[in-house]
């Protein structure tokens, strides 16, 4: 039986009727043949645009549909849904994409005009060979993989593990806790941060429904949305965590001290350590690149004096293998090298401090016990705050970081607060654009702190005049008052950019995601879905996707939670139906086929001597199509007929 | 319309990136020559020769490959498949008097949307320097419409 065909054009508004003539389209596709029916509508994406397919498909008794609009990355699913609801096999379906890859990047009404008969003539000419398949689904794994124990990745683990499904959280770190951790105060509220975080932390630790790997990282993923199998390297901890009662003897009594990371190197930890006191889990870990021990074969300090006799020394990595049906990236930001911003005097002038060392500085339990000093103990008498170093600067990072500007105000108020200097902001532009943003900053403004429009070029100690002495200096431009300052200060804080981690692009090819240009991680659509990715069961969490405070990171990381609880509720997944089979009676048992396929989804029979595809584990890539020898596979959606014959249509050739 | 000669190219690109890419050079309403014809399918590694072949007999004045970055494959690792197999199809095009410059291999990523105009312009260009191609009319060339099988 000859196909029945009907053609359906898209004006799109003006986006694609304003530079094709979707008339002329019509009455081209009225004349191929097979085709029983070609009409244009104003938007056919929508509910009346819809229910023109699937009248069309009822009253002219349709076999095949071809809709010429947008992407068929965009609309492909609407449409193919549509068809099934008016009893039409999804795959009968095919679209011509005469906006993105016509209207949109042509000028030339006649050239886009006949480009546009093209492609629908080419879709008109797959449809007609297209074949019916049978959607498949398959059972989603009831568990989650966080990956990153942020804040980001805190609230999404709590919020799936609260729904019921089982989560496990991998982070590299010894402790959970992030970058928030590491801050004392938030603004704008000047909560404590450990305060409000730390409870958080220990639900996680405690929680029946979380399981808790810290000093791990993922090693592998394979398969796909619902049925993941990921590989999980657990570092060797050398402690017993069944026995350790996290006393914190050994900690005390390790005599090997390296700098800490948690606290920017500003103060030493110990071989045997913690991240920091509050740490989950509170065990410590050994650090075997810096224990003694590892080193010479001498020390065992730390065993003598563990009650519980927790010391391992024999302990291995050990490569654990978890099945999960959906996966959340939560694995932070990083923050630009502070070392390729010695303008700013980084490096240079032991007092010249990035925003986290600040942090740490500021913080209780950091390298001064939160008393704001500068190196020689002594309390600055003035402070200058640079904002924009390394963000909005085409040298470095051309985007703006988001959490400067706000915790620059912060630290300014701290620093009044604790020493009563004078404090100075250097920025381009104040941008305080979230809840009590602006509030907080007119408090400032009222608080005295001074504000200077313009970024600061440089710091010296090369000093002009007797002020300048001993002093560090900021040169800037003000732009208020249009003239180049020199305001000399104690001790000057650099607002550094937000960066992606240094490993993102080695991650994001473990996860199967792509990079944003600025090198986050990409998310699939920047406005509609800013927490999954083009992977299906990927999702993104926090600043790994973008920077963000910790407001935004915990909505998204909430956000993220309930798309990937949406998969995991859903119970089954659709897999891909566009899959190779292998004709049998071609078949020469070559293996060829086995070689090239990414997912040993090809067997092959030894009594038989002939290949079988898989079809669960098979993606639909079709290499093995391409590859075969004796034209013995199938791609389906995508075999060689539909698309030589798509090919042959591509061009009016004579 | 003008009887100059406009280059008639046929793209072969895999759905992941380089289609996705020229959407993007779409979205951001870049402009380039209207002198290609995309045909999507889901790997650059699922690109048979003969695909090439075909669309050389058929008229095109050039075709384009395109796939994801080698390291970047959908499919893990399916261009680097094209990416083997490619050498031996160029020999094999030259070998039919088919000048170099009408096949290409590119990678395109979804982030590149204006390495795809580039591309594309660069080759028309290129093409539209080589002059028509009408592989039938140059040489007797044996039927190859013949696809291995129905498949």
């Amino acid at each position: 039986m000859e196909p029945r065909i009907g053609v359906f054009v898209c004006h799109c508004g003006t986006n694609i009727a304003g530079v094709v003539d979707v008339n002329r389209v019509v009455e081209a596709a009225a004349r191929w043949p097979d085709v029983v029916h070609a009409v244009e509508y104003k938007f056919m994406c929508s509910d009346p645009g819809q229910g023109l397919v699937k009248d069309a498909i009822v009253k002219h008794d349709l076999s095949r549909v071809v809709v010429a609009a947008c992407s068929p990355r965009m609309h492909e699913p609407t449409f193919r849904k549509a068809c099934a609801m008016a009893g039409l096999n999804p795959y009968l379906f095919e679209m011509a994409n005469i906006r993105e890859h016509c209207s949109w990047v042509h000028e030339d009404k006649e050239a886009a005009t006949l480009k546009a008969i093209d492609i629908v003539r080419a879709a008109v000419a797959k449809a007609r060979l297209l074949e019916p398949l049978q959607t498949r689904f398959v059972p989603v794994t009831q568990k989650v993989l966080v990956v990153g124990g942020g804040v980001a990745g805190i609230q999404a683990a709590l919020d799936i593990a609260n729904a019921g499904t089982k989560v496990v959280m991998v982070e590299r770190a010894q402790s959970i806790g992030g970058h928030m951790a590491q801050l004392d105060k938030t603004f704008p509220t000047l909560d404590c941060s450990a305060c409000i975080l730390t409870p958080k932390m220990v639900q996680v630790a405690q929680h029946p429904n979380i399981e808790l790997m810290t000093y791990s990282e993922v090693e592998s993923v394979d398969g796909f949305v619902g049925n993941f199998t990921v590989k999980i390297r657990r570092k060797a901890r050398y402690v017993d965590e069944a026995v350790c009662t996290a006393c914190g003897v050994c900690i005390e009594k390790c005599p090997k001290k390296v700098p800490s990371e948690f606290d920017e190197g500003m103060m030493p930890r110990k071989a045997i350590y913690r991240s920091f006191p509050q740490a989950v889990p509170g065990r410590p870990v050994i650090d075997k690149e810096s224990c003694t021990y590892f080193k010479n074969g001498k020390c065992k300090i730390c065993e003598i004096f563990c009650e519980p006799k927790a010391i391992r020394w024999d302990d291995q990595d050990q490569v654990v293998e978890e099945k999960v049906g959906a996966i959340l990236v939560a694995t932070g930001m990083g923050l630009i090298d502070p070392h390729g911003l010695s303008q700013w005097g980084y490096g240079r002038y032991p007092n010249v401090l990035t925003g986290l060392e600040f942090e740490r500085l500021n913080n209780a339990t950091g390298p001064t016990g939160g008393r704001i000093v500068l190196k020689d103990g002594s309390t600055p008498k003035s402070v200058a705050i640079l904002h924009c170093i390394g963000s909005r600067d085409r040298n470095h990072k051309e985007y703006c970081s988001r959490v400067c500007c706000m915790y620059a105000l912060k630290f300014a108020h701290l620093i009044k607060e604790k020493t009563h200097a004078t404090v100075y902001n250097f920025y381009i532009d104040m941008r305080c654009f979230g809840k009590g943003y602006e509030e907080f900053y007119n408090r400032l403004l009222h608080e005295g702190v001074k504000f200077v429009r313009g970024k600061a070029a440089f710091v010296t100690d090369q000093a002009a005049n007797d002020d300048e002495k001993g002093k560090l200096v900021v040169s800037a431009e003000s732009t208020t008052l249009g003239e180049v300052l020199r305001v000399p200060v104690d001790m000057v804080i650099l607002a550094s950019a937000v960066a992606p981690q240094k490993d993102a692009e080695a991650v994001a090819r473990q996860f199967g995601m792509g990079l944003s240009p600025d090198g986050f991680f990409m998310e699939k659509h920047p406005k509609l879905e800013p927490f999954s990715t083009a992977t299906d069961g990927v999702f993104l969490a926090g600043a790994c996707q973008s920077p963000k405070d910790i407001p935004d990171t915990v909505a998204h990381g909430a956000a993220a939670a309930s798309t990937a609880l949406s998969l995991i509720s859903r119970g089954t997944v659709e897999v891909e139906s566009a899959t190779a089979e292998v004709l049998t009676d071609f078949c020469s048992g070559c293996k060829v086929c086995q070689d090239v396929c990414p997912y040993g989804a090809i067997s092959f029979h030894e009594d038989t001597k002939l290949a079988e595809v898989n079809a669960s584990v098979c993606k639909g890539c079709g290499t093995c199509v391409a590859t075969c020898p004796s034209g013995a596979i199938v791609g389906r959606h995508f075999n060689d007929r539909q698309i030589l014959a798509q090919i042959d249509a591509a061009f009016l050739w004579e | 319309m003008s009887n100059a000669f406009e280059p008639r190219i046929v793209v072969l690109c895999c759905n992941w990136c380089t289609y996705a890419g020229a959407d993007l050079a779409g979205t951001s309403r870049m402009k380039y020559a209207p002198n290609v014809r995309l045909v999507r399918v889901m790997c650059s590694g699922r690109i048979d020769p003969a695909f090439v072949l075909r669309a050389f007999q058929d008229g095109a004045d050039g075709v384009l490959i395109a796939g994801c970055h080698p390291g970047d494959c959908h499919y893990i690792n399916g261009n680097l498949k094209t990416m083997r197999r490619y050498p031996a199809l160029e020999t094999m095009v030259q070998q039919f008097g088919i000048e170099p410059h009408r096949l290409r291999l590119e990678w395109i990523s979804a982030a590149e949307g204006d390495r795809f105009v580039e591309v594309v312009n660069e080759m028309t260009e290129q093409v539209r320097a080589l002059g028509p191609l009408a592989w039938k009319q140059r040489s007797a060339v044996a039927d190859l419409s013949g696809s291995p099988h129905a498949g």
